[in-house]
């Protein structure tokens, strides 16, 4: 009975956590969705590394520009290198879509390439800042990398030359009277471009811009919520001095 | 005057002034309503906002399995002010059931459900049954994974039923699998036939409110007591305007609320819109963890904990028509939780606990020491009824007063 009850206070006290498939801890994401220079770092970050082959069909271009500060032609610049079926240049105003087939994706990486759109929502901040920050080698898998918070992902290491190269470490634990190696941590083998504290800042915009791409919305929704609650607090004034006035003589 | 012709002109026609009188200006409501009498108007309210944000939202949606996902992404990003639609009628979901949840428990408190009132109790529990249908068919209609995974699981709990359950289910679904058809056919349930379904039981929950007046937190009749002349109940006052500007009050305070929710965790951390239903459905790929949305969880923990599957569905379909019943389960003459036993009370207590462990339990991942919980919580739960059932004949209470007490 004992143990039901300790169960039960700490499954109350944690919250509904995002489902990580490793069932590792995840780091937190240090994002900002109100920082409008990070966003614009993250978008380009975002058409450099992601947007070759992941879409993300649910946002239009002029979207980005328009909540970003970025301006027109710099996320023609960023992001645009298409043609329509006319032949004319992909319209701002357009979906981004990738030109990766789904059958190329097929061949390519034996499945096809997620669409990018509402990962975020999907996954969680932190599982993407985490993933971004998992990779390491693997030689069992085909691209030779595997990730910590996605076993057996099909994705390769696209960013190794940003964050280097990383290599798992072992540690023996007991489990149920036997000696288990579980996986530790990762070390960095062969370092990148980029410094620890750089790449992790590459991560944060990255994955500040997923967020704000999974809802573009959530800026203004959040500068909409405090007027509106503002409103709602003075109306009950109002309708709490009406209430009293009528009840004067009930009571 | 001018006014007054027209009104006149209206009411040799129409009986406008007749029921404006007998279901505001001249319903008399028992003086002493508290908090828990604000939930009834508010249900009525997040009716109304339901019906009117679902009807912007259909001008939009799509009903096709092929577009449907997108269809509602397009709402959130390309429709302006479609966002807040959306969140308003999926808010509106979650606070539906909670003020409902919190009308019923208070129907259970002040014993509401007693004679002469089993008939408005009986309309509301079929409320609250369309209610569950309708919430759980408009789930479906974003079709996601867990739109998708959800239904295919309740559904499938129709199989367990002998002999017709496979034929039952292929019915429901219009096709072997959650499909196109079944998407189809779930929206025009869902914005036709429940909605058409809830606004006539709800008329027909207050018309037979109004016929027997209100129950009170004293639970006294106040007709028993009225002015020998103008044979109005003393301890009554006009719904309107005493209850209607009460009410306002109400309104707003629950709106605080209902606008906190809406524009600051409009996927309540995933209890509301669980984050597995950002990914469009895919009939191949099962998720690894499916959970109802958090106001069917303490009904699933009950199908949960029962080892076998009819066995199961049994007991969960038990846990709710035991409901419909309350008005000859519990036997004791006296209405009111003020005026009964501390064995009632704490009944009652036990019971609106389970309640909740349920719903929580539900909700983690399955392993051996939920299934017990639920198991336990699952007995009390149904404990509450032959508990009930058993000392309410001659319970000892508390002498009632005449009057309702302030």
């Amino acid at each position: 009975m004992k143990k039901i009850i300790i169960t039960l206070l700490f499954a109350i006290v944690s919250v509904h956590a995002y489902a990580s498939e490793g069932g590792v801890e995840l780091e937190t994401a240090p994002i900002d969705i109100n920082d409008k220079a990070s966003l614009a770092r993250g978008a380009k970050d975002f058409a450099a590394y992601c947007f070759s082959c992941h879409s993300a069909f649910f946002m239009r271009y002029n979207r980005i520009a328009k909540d970003t500060g970025m301006d027109e032609a710099e996320v023609r610049n960023t992001f645009i290198f298409t043609r329509d079926k006319k032949g004319d240049p992909t319209k701002l105003g357009d979906v981004m879509k990738v030109s990766m087939t789904e059958d190329y994706a097929r061949q390519a990486f034996n499945a096809p390439v997620p669409d990018l759109s509402l990962t975020a929502r999907a996954r969680g901040a932190n599982w993407l800042y985490t993933y971004l920050h998992s990779f390491y080698m693997d030689a069992s898998r085909p691209t030779g990398t595997n990730n910590i918070v996605f076993p057996g992902v099909g994705m390769p290491n696209v960013l190794w030359e940003l964050q280097g190269l990383q290599k798992p470490v072992y540690k023996t634990i007991q489990h149920e009277g036997r000696d288990v190696e579980v996986l530790d941590h990762l070390e960095l083998v062969q370092p990148g471009s980029m410094s620890k504290e750089e790449y992790d800042a590459f991560a944060t915009d990255l994955t500040n811009f997923m967020v704000y791409l999974a809802e573009p919305v959530q800026a203004e929704r959040r500068s909409m919520g405090w007027k509106v609650l503002l409103f709602l607090a003075g109306f009950f004034v109002l309708a709490y001095m009406l209430k009293k006035e009528y009840w004067k003589d009930v009571h | 005057m001018a006014k007054n012709n027209l009104l006149t002109w209206i009411d040799d026609r129409f009986p406008l002034t007749k029921l404006w009188n007998e279901h505001l200006a001249e319903y008399y409501a028992p003086k002493n309503f508290n908090f828990w009498y604000f939930f009834g108007s508010l249900a009525l309210m997040v009716l109304v906002i339901q019906i009117l944000s679902g009807l912007f939202l259909t001008m939009h949606y799509k009903p096709d399995a092929a577009s449907a996902f997108a269809s509602v992404e397009y709402i959130m990003r390309d429709v302006p002010y479609g966002w807040l639609i959306r969140y308003i009628h999926s808010t509106g979901a979650t606070a539906f059931f909670i003020v409902v949840y919190l009308h019923m428990l208070r129907g259970l408190m002040y014993g509401s459900y007693k004679k002469p009132r089993e008939l408005i109790w009986l309309f509301g529990m079929f409320i609250y049954l369309a209610l569950m249908a309708e919430a759980f068919m408009g789930y479906l209609l974003p079709w996601g994974q867990m739109s998708y995974w959800g239904a295919q699981v309740i559904i499938s709990l129709f199989g367990a039923i002998p002999v017709v359950g496979d034929a039952l289910t292929l019915w429901i679904r219009g096709d072997f699998v959650i499909s196109d058809a079944t998407l189809n056919r779930f929206f025009a349930l869902h914005v036709i036939a429940l909605p058409l379904v809830l606004i006539f039981l709800v008329v027909a929950h207050i018309l037979a409110l109004h016929e027997v007046g209100s129950n009170n937190p004293d639970g006294v009749e106040i007709k028993k007591n009225k002015d020998p002349v103008t044979h109005i109940p003393l301890d009554g006052i006009p719904f309107h305007p005493y209850y209607t500007v009460k009410d306002i009050v109400g309104v707003v305070v629950f709106l605080f609320f209902f606008a906190t929710v809406l524009f600051y965790f409009p996927d309540g951390g995933g209890y509301f819109l669980e984050h597995a239903n950002f990914i469009a459905s895919d009939p191949l790929k099962t998720p690894v963890h499916i959970a109802p949305v958090w106001y069917f969880t303490p009904f699933y923990a009950i199908l949960r904990a029962v080892p076998d599957k009819l066995m199961g569905v049994g007991a969960m379909g038990a846990a709710i028509v035991l409901l419909f019943f309350m008005p000859w389960i519990d036997r004791c003459k006296v209405k009111s939780i003020r005026y009964r036993s501390g064995i009632y009370k704490t009944n009652l207590a036990v019971f609106v606990v389970s309640f909740v462990v349920l719903g929580w339990a539900a909700m983690q991942p399955v392993n051996e020491t939920i299934t017990m919980i639920s198991r336990i919580f699952s007995l009390l739960y149904f404990s509450f009824f032959i508990v009930l059932y058993i000392t309410s004949k001659n319970e000892v209470t508390k002498p009632v007063p005449d009057r309702v007490t302030q």
